[in-house]
């Protein structure tokens, strides 16, 4: 394991209602991962996965414990930074199980968006998304729009959207579902491309059997509870 | 930063563009609405203006003659003519009737003029097509929107009139055309009665011995004329002699003559606040009515837009986008659609104006306010859209 963390969680906690009717969705969960890392999270259904992905992604707030992004303390047991917006723009890539690309803007300009939400030029934020494109291999149809794609080059264009303001982490909400083996494997091989490349912490949320083996890390997630185990790891290499 | 409203409105241009013409449609038909009032007030302001009058004599306490009957007598005109600062004053008579013309009739307004010289009040004054009355009895002159040709001949009650000459934007308050005759003829046709009545009367007078007597020959004759003419006009219109203003001259003749004398300024109040104010308060009611069906239109459309968008505008939240951003391309998408709608609208309007069957007239400072009025709706009908985006959780693009 890295001695830095992309993201680290200490004793995460949440809650959900109160009294007798309080459920518990996550017990207590650990959780570290370094720049250029890509770790698994596997769990069964109502295991807390999508609950702790919400956590991840500062779209919900834990109940307690803490979470460190980089270096910047995001959550700590009830205290939040205060422009959870501005992080997940800035600082969290999200990658869906669907694509959810924005079916009115083309290829480009899905990916162009969140460097200009940030404040990026036009001009500029198209520059990045084309490189961003280039390398995913689908630069050659960025002025397609959305409903013109295969399903994985749609997927492809959603991590150069997660990837394009160089986040340190990026959260992969089951990715490869709707792919076949091929086409799943090629999306995992580009996911740990881009981690190296980029120094970026990749999670990816999966039920994906075929997956599993290309983690060197996965967490396990039961009861609202982690337990780390150390995978086949093949990796790409 | 890209416009995501104007995109939004390119991909779907079909859906946009389809609802904006129905929209329009509708803005259309309230410019139009719009314009009728407008052309109200215009046709009253018309019949002031092209009769030629400084001022209205018309019978006392009344609001004649336009908005109420007015009855004087027609020797009245002798005595207003010879008061300071008249500089002529003339009889003149207004009945609204079905002017016949072979198979058909027209709706028509029939005013009485007195055969004279050009100019003066109450005559058109100007002609599209012919020459003016010159003959005291049996000619006419038309308003082109009656449909009557040069040469054609008219049935006014009993008699048969040719139109020698065609005027334009000469109609009564209501719109109606006006038909030009002369005055001996309108003073016979405003109160003519049927044969019948007439030789009832006539049997009736005979056998009355007080009209009568033998010993006064010429007693029955006399009074039976008196009986079948009619004395009477609706107004005298007077012009007034440079230098005088019409209340100068207007005093003399109430105080005097005992008359009810109106002024232009007066009459016109009469005509738009006491003639046409209820006309204008129905326009007015379908007006609201009609901006509450686009407004209830618009927000439909837009909320139902939204909701279609409910997974991509959850994405949006997820990834950073501002609440103002997409607030923005809501409000963005309900204004273009009003736009679309208002252009489409003011079209439509323009085209199907001259075929209405009653003057509509669009006046650009209505269309600009109808423009604002249209924008305000639909910013305001994409509240309920926003509200519902506004609401939508982030984590709703997140699986589970």
């Amino acid at each position: 394991m890295a001695d830095s963390y992309g993201i680290r969680i200490e004793g995460v906690r949440k809650r959900y209602g109160e009294g007798d009717t309080a459920v518990d969705a996550l017990r207590h969960v650990d959780m570290q991962v370094a720049p250029g890392e890509v770790v698994g999270l596997i769990g069964p259904s109502g295991s807390g996965k999508s609950t702790l992905l919400k956590c991840l992604g500062a779209v919900i707030e834990p109940t307690a414990g803490r979470m460190i992004l980089g270096e910047q303390v995001i959550y700590d047991d009830g205290w939040k930074i205060p422009d959870l917006r501005a992080l997940r723009r800035d600082k969290i890539g999200f990658v869906f199980q669907a694509p959810y690309l924005i079916p009115f803007l083309d290829v480009t300009d899905n990916v162009a968006l969140l460097p200009m939400l940030a404040g990026h030029s036009n001009a500029e934020s198209r520059k990045r998304a084309l490189e961003l494109l280039q390398a995913l291999d689908v630069g050659h149809r960025a002025k397609a729009m959305p409903s013109q794609l295969s399903g994985g080059e749609q997927q492809r264009v959603s991590i150069a959207r997660a990837l394009v303001n160089r986040p340190p982490v990026i959260l992969a909400d089951e990715p490869t579902a709707p792919l076949d083996s091929e086409r799943a494997l090629a999306v995992i091989r580009i996911l740990n491309q881009m981690a190296s490349q980029y120094e970026t912490a990749i999670i990816v949320v999966t039920h994906d059997e075929k997956i599993l083996p290309t983690f060197k890390r996965i967490y396990h997630i039961r009861d609202g509870k982690t337990h780390e185990e150390v995978g086949e790891g093949r990796g790409f290499d | 930063m890209i416009s995501l409203a104007g995109r939004d409105i390119l991909h779907g241009w079909g859906k946009f563009v389809f609802t904006g013409v129905g929209l329009g449609l509708l803005i259309g038909v309230t410019l139009t609405m719009a314009g009728v009032y407008r052309g109200m007030i215009d046709d009253a302001q018309v019949l002031i203006d092209n009769s030629g009058a400084d001022l209205w004599v018309v019978q006392k306490d009344t609001l004649g003659p336009y908005a109420e009957s007015s009855s004087l007598y027609e020797e009245i005109y002798r005595s207003i003519v010879i008061m300071p600062g008249v500089a002529q004053a003339v009889n003149v008579t207004y009945f609204t009737m079905q002017v016949r013309h072979g198979e058909r009739d027209v709706r028509s307004m029939a005013v009485g003029i007195v055969p004279g010289e050009t100019g003066q009040p109450g005559w058109p004054p100007y002609l599209v097509a012919g020459r003016q009355i010159t003959h005291s009895h049996y000619e006419a002159v038309a308003d082109i929107a009656t449909g009557f040709k040069l040469g054609d001949r008219i049935k006014i009650r009993r008699n048969h009139y040719t139109v020698v000459g065609l005027t334009r934007r000469m109609v009564s308050s209501n719109g109606d055309p006006m038909v030009f005759i002369p005055l001996k003829d309108a003073q016979e046709a405003q109160f003519l009665k049927d044969n019948d009545a007439i030789v009832q009367n006539r049997r009736r007078t005979a056998e009355n011995p007080n009209f009568n007597r033998p010993g006064v020959p010429g007693l029955l004759d006399a009074v039976i004329a008196s009986q079948s003419g009619n004395p009477y006009v609706n107004a005298v219109l007077v012009s007034i002699k440079p230098g005088y203003t019409a209340e100068q001259v207007a005093e003399p003749i109430r105080r005097w003559k005992r008359l009810t004398v109106y002024t232009h300024a007066q009459m016109e109040s009469i005509l738009i606040e006491k003639l046409i104010a209820t006309a204008a308060k129905q326009i007015g009611m379908f007006l609201v009515i009609l901006a509450l069906v686009s407004a209830a239109i618009v927000a439909f459309i837009i909320y139902t837009l939204t909701l279609g968008k409910i997974r991509e505008i959850a994405v949006l939240k997820l990834i950073g986008t501002r609440n103002r951003t997409i607030a923005a391309m809501i409000m963005q998408q309900a204004i273009g659609l009003g736009l679309i709608g208002f252009a489409v609208g003011k079209i439509a309007a323009t085209f199907w104006a001259p075929i209405f069957p009653k003057y509509v007239l669009l006046l650009p400072g209505d269309s600009l306010r109808g423009f604002v009025v249209v924008v305000v709706i639909c910013a305001l009908a994409s509240v309920l859209a926003i509200r519902a985006a506004l609401k939508v959780d982030p984590a709703e693009a997140i699986g589970g």
